[in-house]
């Protein structure tokens, strides 16, 4: 049978990584033009070590879409609306592989290996090299940038079903609001 | 540790008349590095110096006649990024423009087993002078001769990294030093 909604667990994962997303995001736009001070190295390190979890949470994530079906969407949507969606949505699930994938491999490239919590060393899969590093600087900003304006995107779609096409597009992704 | 230095100075003198291996009296620059690593928040990240002398006047058969010495230049520092560079050559750090350079002296050198030995010295750096202590290996090689040693360094007993630095949460307190000499016979 077709559920009407997202299960609780996608509905936890999707706001949960919103959250975390969001953080990120404003994270890494305030940290990289600190001054070198300790406060600096540690906000780096909890933002890598938040990106690996944001990788982990979204390998989860798209587990659990394969495995429970997300709801249809309306069928009064057009056909070609129901493509930019599905292709929209396909685009922020890559982004959110890709962008901390570049922020590790960046990292190693810049010659700091990615400790998980200090604890747990990532390896590195490249050598320090500078022009690699900058490179790879400018793709996770680039691709952050992307994903900034997909979510803008994201969102605004979500309050247009809402409140101009009143369906449930958005209800569906709130565990407390039925329409 | 005095009466040990005796000991190894008169073991020396008592090796003398039967020593035959050559003496090595200097240091390849283009095959030596001093190198290190230190831990930011748990990472190991490396670095190295890139300009430094070395004096060494070192025979196997006499250990206790060597002789070691280094003025290392701090601003040569590669401490793994651009703005790492510039920090250290900071007040907090280095002091460069106060403290140009880094010494040590050796006051010792004793065996500890085949191609072993320890040097001791006065290491010093930021006007502060602490005694160390370094195990390093000999390996001739005909006319030359690989020395790799390595000791571990305190930067807070030599003020290395003060102020909000000071705390070794972010920058631990101990700095994994490892020198690499390539020494040559006297002709």
């Amino acid at each position: 049978m077709q559920e009407s909604r997202y299960t609780l667990t996608a509905i936890a994962l999707h706001w949960g990584m919103a959250l975390l997303l969001i953080t990120l995001f404003a994270v890494g736009f305030y940290m990289h033009e600190l001054p070198l001070s300790p406060w600096k190295l540690q906000i780096y390190s909890w933002h890598k070590w938040a990106g690996v979890t944001a990788f982990m949470l979204v390998l989860i994530r798209l587990g659990w879409r394969i495995a429970h079906r997300p709801p249809e969407l309306p069928w009064s949507m057009p056909k070609m609306m129901q493509l930019g969606a599905h292709i929209g949505h396909a685009i922020l699930y890559l982004l959110m592989i890709a962008i901390p994938l570049s922020g590790w491999l960046m990292s190693s490239a810049k010659g700091f290996q990615t400790v998980y919590f200090g604890v747990l060393p990532i390896p590195d899969l490249l050598e320090k090299n500078k022009e690699l590093g900058d490179l790879l600087r400018t793709l996770h900003m680039s691709l952050n940038y992307l994903l900034a304006a997909l979510v803008v995107g994201h969102a605004g779609a979500a309050i247009k079903h809402h409140l101009i096409d009143k369906d449930d597009v958005l209800a569906r992704m709130l565990s407390w609001c039925a329409r | 540790m005095k009466n040990r230095v005796i000991a190894v100075l008169l073991g020396g003198m008592a090796l003398t008349p039967l020593a035959q291996a050559a003496e090595f009296t200097s240091i390849q620059a283009d095959k030596s590095s001093l190198s290190f690593v230190y831990k930011q928040m748990g990472v190991p990240v490396d670095g190295h110096f890139k300009k430094f002398n070395t004096q060494f006047t070192f025979d196997p058969a006499k250990p206790a006649n060597a002789k070691a010495s280094f003025d290392l230049d701090l601003a040569s520092i590669d401490a793994g990024s651009e703005e790492a560079n510039d920090e250290v050559a900071g007040k907090d750090w280095f002091n460069t423009k106060a403290f140009p350079k880094a010494t040590f002296v050796s006051t010792g050198i004793k065996p500890l087993s085949t191609n072993r030995y320890e040097v001791s010295g006065k290491m010093t750096i930021k006007g502060r002078t602490q005694n160390i202590a370094a195990p390093f290996t000999f390996n001739p090689q005909g006319n030359a001769a690989i020395v790799d040693g390595a000791f571990v360094l305190k930067r807070a007993d030599f003020a290395i990294g003060e102020g909000s630095w000071s705390d070794f949460g972010t920058v631990a307190n101990e700095i994994q030093i490892k020198f690499h000499f390539l020494a040559n016979a006297a002709k």
